[in-house]
């Protein structure tokens, strides 16, 4: 048991079953999902409080989302914490400037990939609260409640992402999915 | 304490939310699901990590709802579907996750492992994009709520209105299928 405290991988099932856990007691706790994007939202109308505090305050979306540190707030520190002790307890914590994934693509550019990235950030932001969740709240907190709008929205997530991938990295024919497939054409 | 007292108790709450956050991040990134390279390679089809930890999340998470809710001890927090809010929605987020390589959640992780990208992109790209549906949801909420509304809230509506359980089965057998399927082709 405690050599899993410091492997680095764990089977995905495993952390997969862990997760089903927690948002079960995040169920019977605090009475609902555990979803990440809300907080960025909240952090941005804070920032928007600093600066423009009455058009902030007027603003519809904000009063159905306070800007305040909350439950939802706290969830995204608690997750930058969480994943730096495990990184530091199997000793994988590493500064990264570009990730090596994309740097094998498109070269170790850091100025293309953070505008590519932060275009990513951007439409991640703006789709999530359109979606009215993201991968956390509706790919797995949603789905959990068996919600047809959870199970829309996961489908808009993988289908966006995986068009989007294969026009940015081509299809990597012989692997995975396209191994079964056969050979390149 | 009664349950209805930790609830409704704030500051406790706000602890909560950063325990629940601690676990969570622990568990993404120890799933490997923190890493750039392991969401494009669901993405791009020949690593099946991501959708391996979400089912397994999924399964056994909504056997825990589920009783949870046989003993009347949540809620459920099931949106109104329609294609305009949530499929229209969810495309956008995937066309940004395709860009980036991680979601809301696995930014923060993949900070938490030491990830610039994922700070001074995803991050701030993620307050940015937020920010910006704040200034037109008043236009874009309202459309997407009635455009292609779907009559079923949930798989139990779908089935005609089965009780929850009758509902989990079927959907946990297709979850172990789609695992077992996964695991037989060696994906």
């Amino acid at each position: 048991m405690l050599e899993l405290l410091f492997a680095p991988r764990w089977s995905p099932y495993l952390a997969g079953a862990g997760i089903g856990l927690l948002m079960t007691l995040a169920f019977l706790l605090s009475n609902r999902p555990i979803g990440c994007s809300t907080a960025y939202l909240k952090a941005r109308g804070m920032l928007g409080r600093l600066v423009a505090k009455e058009r902030t305050g007027a603003m519809e979306y904000y009063r159905r989302f306070a800007p305040t540190v909350d439950w939802q707030f706290m969830i995204v520190p608690g997750v930058v914490i969480g994943a730096f002790i495990a990184a530091g307890l199997s000793g994988t914590f590493a500064l990264e400037l570009v990730p090596p994934f994309w740097a094998e693509r498109f070269g170790g550019s850091f100025p293309l990939r953070w505008v590519a990235a932060l275009a990513g950030g951007i439409l991640l932001g703006f789709g999530s609260r359109w979606a009215g969740g993201c991968t956390s709240g509706h790919g797995i907190g949603g789905n959990i409640q068996l919600s047809i709008a959870s199970m829309l929205a996961s489908a808009g997530f993988f289908i966006g992402g995986i068009l989007v991938s294969l026009a940015l990295f081509g299809i990597p024919w012989g692997q995975g999915v396209w191994g079964l497939l056969g050979g390149a054409p | 304490m009664t349950l209805e007292e930790v609830r409704q108790n704030r500051p406790l709450q706000t602890g909560l939310g950063l325990a629940f956050g601690i676990v969570f991040g622990f568990l993404l990134e120890r799933g490997g699901a923190t890493e750039h390279a392991v969401i494009w390679g669901q993405l791009l089809l020949y690593d099946f990590t991501v959708v391996k930890i979400m089912a397994s999340a999924v399964l056994v998470g909504m056997i825990g709802f589920a009783l949870l809710r046989s003993f009347g001890l949540t809620e459920p927090h099931v949106a109104d579907p329609s294609l305009g809010t949530q499929l229209a929605g969810g495309l956008v987020f995937g066309l940004g996750f395709g860009l980036l390589g991680l979601c809301p959640g696995t930014v923060a992780g993949a900070i938490g492992r030491g990830s610039i990208d994922a700070l001074v992109s995803g991050a701030v790209g993620l307050v940015i994009g937020t920010g910006l549906f704040a200034t037109v949801y008043p236009r874009v909420g309202p459309w997407g709520a009635r455009t292609g509304r779907l009559p079923w809230r949930t798989v139990s509506d779908l089935l005609g209105g089965v009780n929850l359980w009758l509902a989990v089965v079927p959907v946990a057998l297709l979850i172990l299928v789609v695992l077992g399927v996964l695991e037989y082709l060696g994906l």
